[in-house]
């Protein structure tokens, strides 16, 4: 067993050396306390002389803290690939389109991470409704009561034409009658999915 | 330990996400009222030149100037 131990600790030692000169990392002793103690403590017992490998969690900042009471308001960061749509936004409720349905979100929501469909967004701010149907993207809920909603598209849902939507629904689930081939298929539902949404958005 | 989790029908059918998000988002675009479709289309234009090499120099390159969703 002890064999090896040689040539652990020098491969060990000259990873440490060689890291330590090429880049000014914190010594191990200046890192935020996320290190496990009892792996420091056995390995101070088998190598005293050298310091305790780094993981990559003490390389990370560290996470803001969460409020030890419930945030009277949810702030949104609402962005687009070329836009942001809302930056720091603070409101009383978000209700998102995830992949399991339709989420409320209010401040001190549990974090989660949901994947968005197509679908309408509502941000509510007092009285006052704003509404966006979304193509599809991913919804961030953080501890402490901030939204990171990404998505590729969103518009309001005035922007949409009614009838352009019924002519691609009909394309679509023509196409879908008809397709031969997994992707086409898959093509065909997506378009499906996509214009039954919009459909519903506009006449919900 | 297996994950039994159903995966969505795209990617059964062997499409990525990026793919099924970019498609759903083209047509979102198609269905939006005038300028706003206009404006949305010319945003998303791309134009690249692709050369390929032969023997450590590039070809002559074929210049793509795609609208999305073809």
């Amino acid at each position: 067993m002890f064999r090896q131990a040689s040539r652990l600790l020098s491969r060990s030692v000259s990873a440490a050396a060689s890291s330590r000169s090429t880049t000014n990392r914190a010594f191990s002793t200046e890192v935020p306390s996320t290190i496990d103690s009892t792996f420091v403590e056995s390995w101070k017992k088998v190598a005293p002389n050298m310091d305790p490998p780094q993981t990559p969690s003490s390389f990370m900042k560290p996470r803001p803290s969460t409020a030890s009471s419930i945030p009277t308001k949810l702030t949104v960061n609402f962005v687009l690939p070329y836009a942001s749509e809302l930056s720091g936004k603070e409101v009383d409720m978000v209700i998102i389109p995830a992949t399991t349905g339709q989420m409320g979100v209010l401040p001190g929501h549990v974090p989660t991470i949901a994947e968005l469909k197509p679908g309408i967004m509502s941000v509510h701010e007092g009285t006052d409704i704003k509404k966006y149907f979304v193509s599809s993207g991913f919804a961030f809920l953080h501890a402490n009561s901030v939204a990171d909603i990404i998505a590729v598209e969103a518009v309001p849902l005035e922007n949409i034409d009614a009838s352009q939507v019924q002519k691609g629904l009909a394309e679509f689930t023509q196409k879908l009658a008809s397709a031969t081939t997994d992707l086409e298929k898959a093509e065909a539902q997506i378009g499906v999915e996509v214009h039954s949404a919009m459909n519903a958005a506009l006449s919900g | 330990m297996a994950s039994t989790a159903a995966v969505p029908f795209w990617r059964a059918a062997g499409m990525t996400y990026i793919t099924y998000s970019n498609i759903c988002a083209n047509l979102v675009r198609n269905c939006l009222k005038e300028p706003f479709k206009a404006e949305a289309l010319n945003r998303e234009k791309v134009h690249f030149s692709l050369s390929k090499w032969a023997g450590g120099k590039p070809e002559k390159p074929i210049l793509r100037s795609d609208t999305p969703g073809v």
